[in-house]
């Protein structure tokens, strides 16, 4: 049987856990997509040239791109897990009969 | 004298020939204007494509250039599909009530060709957002003979192209767009790069 305190450490040590998968699910996603350091994209632009005029023009490839506030968001959210671990109080005191 | 008469009569029509009507709706779908705008972290650019309009181009007076190009606001996109619904939402360009963005060329000025490529400053009526003002902006007009056909890879059709190309700036707060709104965010601004092409088939 698990005493209320061991549980507590392991809720700690699950919400730091889940903390560092975010953080690191996120960066492997954001690196994986192409480490694009402005805003998300849902369509990616290619520059081409019409032949007989010369003329530069972009067409867009339907694509999810994540960008900088993706990461952010994963970080906070990482930030956010680890913060609420301290909750879990490691020394709690075990319940009266 | 009947000959003479003819002869004068070709010489009047090719003195007095109306200038070539070119159709900027592109059958290739090439055309589009895009625009930039700096902003935070990255900047904004976009296309518009949907273009339609008509210049009148002689070739032998381009001076005389005149036209209107039209520009449907619901083809301006951006990489990000957040951005193009604010871009097109009541707050920037209110594209449901302002469905067309409009430059009417009214006259060119500081005319100078040379081969195929006309210099100038294109003067005339810009209107954004309901907001029409007169804009000067300097173009360059090329004219390509007989290459309609060839790029629709169909020579037997024979025709002429007017590529027109041009870059200038305009500020959002003229038109109405955001003005002295998050300008720390989103530059007052915008660069507009136009590189079009329009086709007049052999008639």
């Amino acid at each position: 049987m698990t005493t209320p305190a061991a549980t507590a450490f392991d809720l700690r040590r699950l919400a730091r856990l889940l903390g560092l998968v975010v953080l690191l699910g996120t960066g492997v996603f954001w690196a994986a997509k192409g480490a694009h350091t402005g805003w998300s994209q849902n369509r990616v632009p290619h520059r081409q040239v019409d032949e007989i005029t010369g003329i530069e023009y972009v067409t867009y490839e339907d694509r999810f791109v994540p960008g900088l506030e993706v990461l952010a968001a994963g970080l906070g959210l990482a930030a956010g897990l680890f913060a609420i671990s301290f909750f879990f109080n490691r020394n709690q005191p075990a319940p009266t009969q | 004298m009947k000959r003479h008469l003819l002869l004068g009569l070709a010489l009047a029509t090719s003195l007095t020939a109306a200038p070539l009507s070119f159709d900027f709706k592109d059958p290739k779908g090439v055309n589009a204007i895009q625009f930039h705008l700096d902003s935070v972290l990255e900047p904004i650019s976009g296309t518009a494509s949907g273009v339609t309009g008509t210049v009148a181009f002689d070739p032998a007076n381009p001076a005389a250039t005149t036209g209107r190009i039209i520009v449907a606001t619901k083809s301006l996109v951006v990489s990000n599909a957040t951005m193009t619904e604010h871009l097109q939402s009541p707050m920037w360009l209110d594209a449901a009530a302002n469905p067309e963005i409009v430059f009417e060329l009214t006259s060119l000025t500081n005319v100078s060709t040379s081969g195929t490529t006309t210099s100038a400053t294109a003067s005339g009526r810009f209107s954004l957002k309901g907001v029409t003002k007169e804009i000067s902006v300097p173009v360059k007009l090329t004219h390509l003979a007989g290459a309609y056909g060839k790029r629709l890879n169909k020579p037997e059709l024979g025709g002429d192209l007017l590529v027109i190309r041009g870059e200038f700036t305009i500020n959002r707060g003229d038109y109405g767009i955001q003005p002295g709104k998050n300008e720390d965010k989103v530059n007052p601004e915008i660069r507009l790069t136009l590189a079009i092409v329009g086709g007049a088939p052999k008639a």
